[in-house]
C-alpha cells in the first residue's frame, strides 16, 4: 500500500473530527500493523469494495469513544447502547466516504457501517493485505484508524500498463 | 412544512432535525431505509425530504428514482458521505435538487435548505 493510499484518510478524520466535533486531530506516523487483535475495546468498521478492496477501522478506547460520540450526539450513552455503536458507525463512514472522494478515477464503493465492541477482539483482513495504523491524538484520548486496502487486480494490471 | 428525513442512522437524523427544529421546521418524519420512506410519503405527502445515499435494504438514489416516478416536483436533498462528482451528478440525473456532502456544519446544512426551498418556490 503506497503513501497515496494513505493521505486521504488523514485528510479525512481531520475534516470530520474538526467539522463534526470541532475537535483537532494531531496525526502520528503511520506504521503497520502486526496481528489482527484489535487496537482499543471500540471499532467502527466500514468494507471496501470495487476497484479497491479491504477495510477501514476506527479503533478507540471506550472512554475516548464515549467523548467522540457526545460531541456528535449532544449527548451521553452508555457504551453498550444501540445509540452509541450508530454514532460510532456514522462517525467511520463519513471518514471513509470523505476518504474516498480522493480516490480519483476509481470506482470505489464502501459498506453501511459494523461497530464491535469488547475487549480483545479480532478483526479479520483479506489475506496478503498490509494493515496501516494512523494514530491521531485528540483532546477525548488517542484513537486509531486502521486501514487495510489494496487494489483489486483488473485495476493494478491496468495501473502497471499505463506506467508502462 | 413537512420533512421528510431517511437516513438509516438515528444520529444523523437527530443532528439534521436539531437544524431543522433551528430553522423552525417541526414537523418531521424518519424513515431508516429507502423502503421504509417509500411507505410514508403517501401518508405523511412531505413539503421536502432529506436523503441520505448508503443505507440497507434501499439505498438513497433507488429511493429518488422511485419517488420521482411518481413526484416531480417536491424538492429533495442528497445528505451523504459519498462526495465524487460523479456520485452528485448520478444523484442529480435521478432528481434531487441539492446536495450536501458529509461532514457537514449546521450553518452549511441550513443553508443548502433554505436555498433548496427558495428555488422550488416553497415558503416556510
Amino acid at each position: 500500500m503506497d503513501a497515496s493510499m494513505i493521505s486521504p484518510f488523514v485528510s479525512a478524520i481531520q475534516n470530520v473530527f474538526s467539522t463534526m466535533f470541532q475537535l483537532p486531530v494531531e496525526v502520528g506516523e503511520p506504521k503497520i500493523k502486526s496481528g489482527h487483535k484489535s487496537t482499543h475495546d471500540v471499532s467502527g468498521i466500514i468494507g471496501v469494495s470495487g476497484e479497491m478492496t479491504g477495510t477501514i477501522v476506527l479503533s478507540m478506547p471506550s472512554n475516548a469513544a464515549s467523548s467522540i460520540v457526545s460531541l456528535l450526539a449532544g449527548m451521553e450513552f452508555e457504551v453498550d447502547s444501540p445509540d452509541f455503536a450508530d454514532a460510532v458507525g456514522e462517525i467511520v463512514n463519513m471518514i471513509s466516504g470523505n476518504a474516498k472522494a480522493e480516490f480519483q478515477r476509481r470506482d470505489v464503493s464502501i459498506s453501511c457501517p459494523s461497530v464491535v465492541i469488547g475487549s480483545g477482539h479480532t478483526i479479520a483482513v483479506p489475506t496478503g493485505t498490509p494493515c496501516v495504523m494512523i494514530p491521531c491524538a485528540t483532546d477525548c484520548g488517542e484513537v486509531v484508524l486502521e486501514v487495510a486496502l489494496r487494489e483489486t487486480e483488473a485495476q493494478a494490471t491496468e495501473q502497471s500498463s499505463a506506467a508502462a | 412544512m413537512k420533512i421528510l428525513l431517511i437516513d438509516d442512522s438515528k444520529t444523523m437524523r437527530n443532528i439534521q432535525k436539531s437544524v431543522l427544529k433551528q430553522l423552525g421546521y417541526t414537523e418531521i418524519e424518519e424513515a431508516c431505509d429507502g423502503q421504509d420512506a417509500l411507505s410514508k410519503v403517501g401518508a405523511f405527502q412531505p413539503d421536502l425530504c432529506l436523503v441520505d445515499w448508503n443505507m440497507p435494504v434501499m439505498d438513497g438514489l433507488t429511493f429518488v428514482k422511485n419517488f420521482r416516478q411518481n413526484d416531480k416536483t417536491t424538492p429533495l436533498i442528497m445528505v451523504t458521505t459519498e462526495a465524487e462528482k460523479s456520485r452528485v451528478i448520478e444523484a442529480i440525473k435521478a432528481g434531487v435538487n441539492n446536495y450536501v456532502v458529509k461532514p457537514f456544519t449546521p450553518d452549511l446544512l441550513s443553508e443548502r435548505i433554505t436555498e433548496t426551498l427558495a428555488k422550488c418556490s416553497i415558503g416556510s
